[in-house]
């Protein structure tokens, strides 16, 4: 953080030292208490910083619409999702994304995943990392902005919080007041609004991993198991002290990727910035008029501190990027709104880059490069990660088989000379309905395949019947007349076939003689 | 390069950040000395509080010969016994018709075998494999399980009643059979003879025999004294407990000084009775799972 701080005041001897007045004037003249508000520094410095509480103004625009259609849509989908079904036939569960943990089921709409398939996971991760990262490069944290859980639950809370107890300076006003029953009964009905969200939150969560409506009704009635009650509250309370409670400090001291994400990013990803070189030097509305009805240069910022008001992490964006600034672009829309009453032309504060400030100050034309290097990389991964794991979505199979061969003993010679291994053979059945296979077994000339328990076994074949979504692991005894080579491992092939549909899985392993 | 302030001095505030610095500085680059958020304070005084109710709670802290036992007694032990407890009780259906099942309805139900074959694999490794081997591959002097020949038979029945009652333990239902005389030691043959009879019942095996042995004569000494157990063809007979000494299984080795030794010193083996050690259930799995290994008998 040093770093930075050092390398902007080198670069930028003016911005510098406008930040330092702006830090004096916040300081001095604005309700939002400035840095000079922390503990008196003794010789060890502060043992803590306290909290600053944020009071963030409600505001309109562009990017206020786009968040509030962010968020319907995100909790819309994260609150209904356990609702929707999906017809599978009878021998699977109807909802449509199941993490059935007791029968080691994943369902998502068509896709069912067994607990070895976690490579789709695993793909699904890459996918989700290198989103993030082109999402950074193309927009800086957008994703913090707009998208993240912790901005989405807390915005929620944030609107409840000004619909209740009022906007910011009707809630500042309420606060300085001693408790009053009204203010004591809005209180009250704030925390009751947010632990019913909270709860809500930690119920739909455990809808999730079994039957959604089947759930509901043994939660009604003190019928779910325990798990259920325990998982709920504890979403209840993660959900009530995050979003209600810790806001931006879950950014600001707790979450790694402003720390991941200011390693990443580049020169040219767009960033919510202050444009200083049209702001500065900041003054008064009329002060500035006249000024500039005499031709001199002014800034069109009048410090209105509207962009502070309405900052959902209490940033002054105008001291250029911060670890708390999660790019939501609230006070484009605030700053916007002044301009338009002022008369000026809008984006002060615009997604752009300190790259296209300097070109215009040195009067060259903004660019704004979107397609570089570093997304077509990204892009490329993503594209190539989905395009591996649709393959292996569409070329699934439906059966499978693994095989393993006896440690001990490794082949068994019997009575009239005979060798015999033994393996340990599972079928896997991934469809939905009873199916038979003929196991079978390749690889030497002369081969006798015997299932224990299974009285119908002939020469090479067997047929096998495994149920809907099971697995079947049977022991397989292969015994051969045929001569081999001292310290012999001769390749063998198991295969299944589906008696009816010609479908095959095959396994490799080895027979061992002496 | 690490320049330090002398240690009398003010501390040196960061004018940017007003923060105070620790005052170190790496080649001109100096360090903030950022407080800590105060929840963050908070949940670690928190934390020290919390470890308080764990030294009531829980067992803690040792004692000259004992130790605090907590207010709850709680004990690792009780947990892992309660744990134990509903495994057994999850598990109770199927062992309730495990143990009302014939030993052949066990074999032939798919489902019952796959369990009684999981349940007896880990009472195998702890009572069977000492002498038997991890997986029954038996050793010199104890019987190879995997294989079809068996001293004592290998139907389910048979199986089961050996476990049961071990052989030459004492059991009062035990396999006694006949043990095989010291023929040697005890003056029963001379040493010419148990050579001739040695090369004579590797014979019968196809194995290759001493150029200089006696064929008639060996013949002739195991038709006298050998036979009588072992059969006229070597072929055994397990109501005595004497072993097949005409294939290619070998119980103590094929080799001439092998047999030379087994019928000098005699033999017997023994097998201890596992009935009132294992319960019946663990007992019927175990017969179904040694069955299973692949040399089981119908």
């Amino acid at each position: 953080m040093a770093v930075a701080v050092h390398e902007a005041r080198a670069e930028h001897p003016p911005l510098a030292k406008l930040v330092k007045d702006a830090t004096r004037a916040a300081s001095e003249s604005s309700p939002v208490p400035g840095p000079t508000d922390l503990p008196e520094p003794d010789d060890e410095g502060p043992l803590y910083v306290a909290r600053r509480k944020i009071y963030p103004q409600r505001v309109k625009g562009t990017y206020r619409t786009v968040k509030w259609i962010v968020l319907l849509v995100t909790l819309g989908i994260y609150y209904g999702l356990p609702f929707v079904r999906w017809d599978r036939g009878p021998n699977a569960p109807d909802q449509a994304v199941l993490i059935d943990f007791p029968n080691r089921r994943f369902y998502f709409f068509f896709i069912e995943i067994w607990p070895q398939e976690v490579y789709y996971l695993t793909g699904l991760l890459i996918l989700a990392a290198m989103a993030l990262f082109l999402m950074n490069a193309v927009a800086g944290r957008v994703w913090c902005g707009y998208l993240c859980p912790q901005t989405v639950w807390t915005d929620l809370f944030q609107a409840i919080e000004r619909w209740v107890e009022g906007d910011r300076r009707e809630h500042l006003q309420r606060d300085r007041e001693p408790w009053t029953l009204d203010r004591l009964a809005r209180s009250g009905l704030k925390h009751f609004l947010w632990l019913m969200v909270a709860w809500w939150t930690g119920g739909a969560w455990v809808l999730y991993f079994a039957d959604a409506p089947a759930l509901m009704k043994e939660l009604a009635t003190f019928e779910a198991p325990l798990v259920a009650y325990m998982w709920i509250g504890i979403l209840t309370f993660t959900t009530y002290a995050l979003a209600g409670h810790m806001r931006e400090q879950v950014c600001l001291y707790m979450c790694p990727w402003p720390r991941i994400q200011a390693a990443l990013t580049d020169e040219h990803a767009l960033n919510v910035t202050y444009r200083y070189d049209r702001g500065e030097p900041r003054g008064s509305v009329k002060k500035n008029a006249a000024l500039r009805a005499l031709g001199e240069r002014v800034g069109d910022c009048i410090d209105c501190y509207q962009c502070v008001y309405v900052c959902p992490t209490g940033v002054d964006i105008r001291n250029g990027s911060s670890l708390g600034c999660i790019q939501c672009g609230l006070c484009i829309d605030a700053c916007d709104a002044v301009m338009a009453k002022i008369g000026r032309p809008p984006r002060l504060i615009a997604y752009d880059t300190d790259l296209n400030i300097k070109r215009r100050q040195g009067g060259e034309r903004p660019e704004i490069k979107i397609v570089r290097m570093r997304t077509l990389f990204y892009a490329a991964v993503i594209a190539a990660v989905a395009a591996v794991i649709l393959y292996a979505l569409a070329t699934r199979r439906s059966e499978g088989i693994s095989v393993i061969h006896d440690r001990n003993p490794l082949f068994v010679r019997l009575s009239d000379g005979e060798l015999r291994n033994a393996f340990t053979v599972r079928i896997l059945n991934k469809s939905l309905e009873r199916r038979s296979f003929v196991l079978a077994v390749d690889g030497l000339a002369d081969i006798d395949l015997k299932v224990v328990g299974d009285a119908a076994t002939t020469g090479r074949m067997v047929i096998i019947s495994v149920g809907p979504d099971q697995t079947h692991e049977l022991r397989a005894l292969v015994s051969t007349y045929s001569p081999l080579p001292p310290a012999a491992s001769v390749p063998l092939t198991f295969s299944i076939t589906d008696a009816k549909t010609g479908e095959r899985a095959s396994a490799v392993d080895h027979f061992r003689g002496p | 390069m690490l320049e330090s302030r002398p240690a009398d001095s003010k501390p040196d505030v960061d004018a940017l950040t007003g923060t105070a610095t620790t005052g170190h500085a790496w080649d001109g680059i100096r360090e903030l000395n950022t407080p800590l958020p105060r929840w963050w304070l908070w949940l670690f005084y928190a934390t020290i509080i919390w470890s308080v109710g764990y030294w009531i709670v829980y067992p803690s802290w040792p004692l000259v010969s004992s130790y605090t036992t907590g207010a709850f007694r709680w004990q690792s032990r009780d947990a892992v016994v309660s744990d134990i407890d509903s495994l057994k009780a999850q598990r109770a259906p199927i062992v309730g018709r495990l143990a009302v099942a014939s030993l052949q309805q066990i074999a032939s139900d798919p489902q019952l075998l796959e369990f009684a074959r999981a349940q007896a694999r880990p009472a195998f490794a702890e009572n069977c494999a000492p002498c038997h081997g991890a997986g029954g591959a038996g050793a010199r002097g104890y019987p190879n399980l995997n294989d079809d020949e068996w001293i004592w038979g290998g139907t389910l029945d048979e199986i089961a009643q050996t476990i049961r009652h071990g052989v030459r333990s004492g059991d009062s239902k035990a396999r006694q059979g006949a043990a095989m005389p010291a023929f040697g030691r005890d003056g029963i043959l001379k040493r010419a003879d148990i050579e001739n009879v040695a090369d004579y019942v590797r014979s019968l095996a196809g194995l290759a025999t001493d150029p200089k042995a006696d064929p008639a004569a060996g013949r002739r000494v195991f038709i006298d004294n050998c036979a009588v157990c072992h059969g006229e063809a070597g072929k055994g007979k397990r109501e005595l407990g004497a072993p097949n000494v005409s294939d290619a299984i070998w119980l103590y080795g094929s080799d001439k000084a092998a047999i030379v030794d087994a019928v000098w010193n005699g033999r017997g083996g023994v097998m201890p009775a596992w009935a009132g050690r294992l319960d019946d259930g663990t007992i019927k799995a175990l017969a179904v799972y040694v069955h299973s290994l692949g040399g089981g008998e119908k």
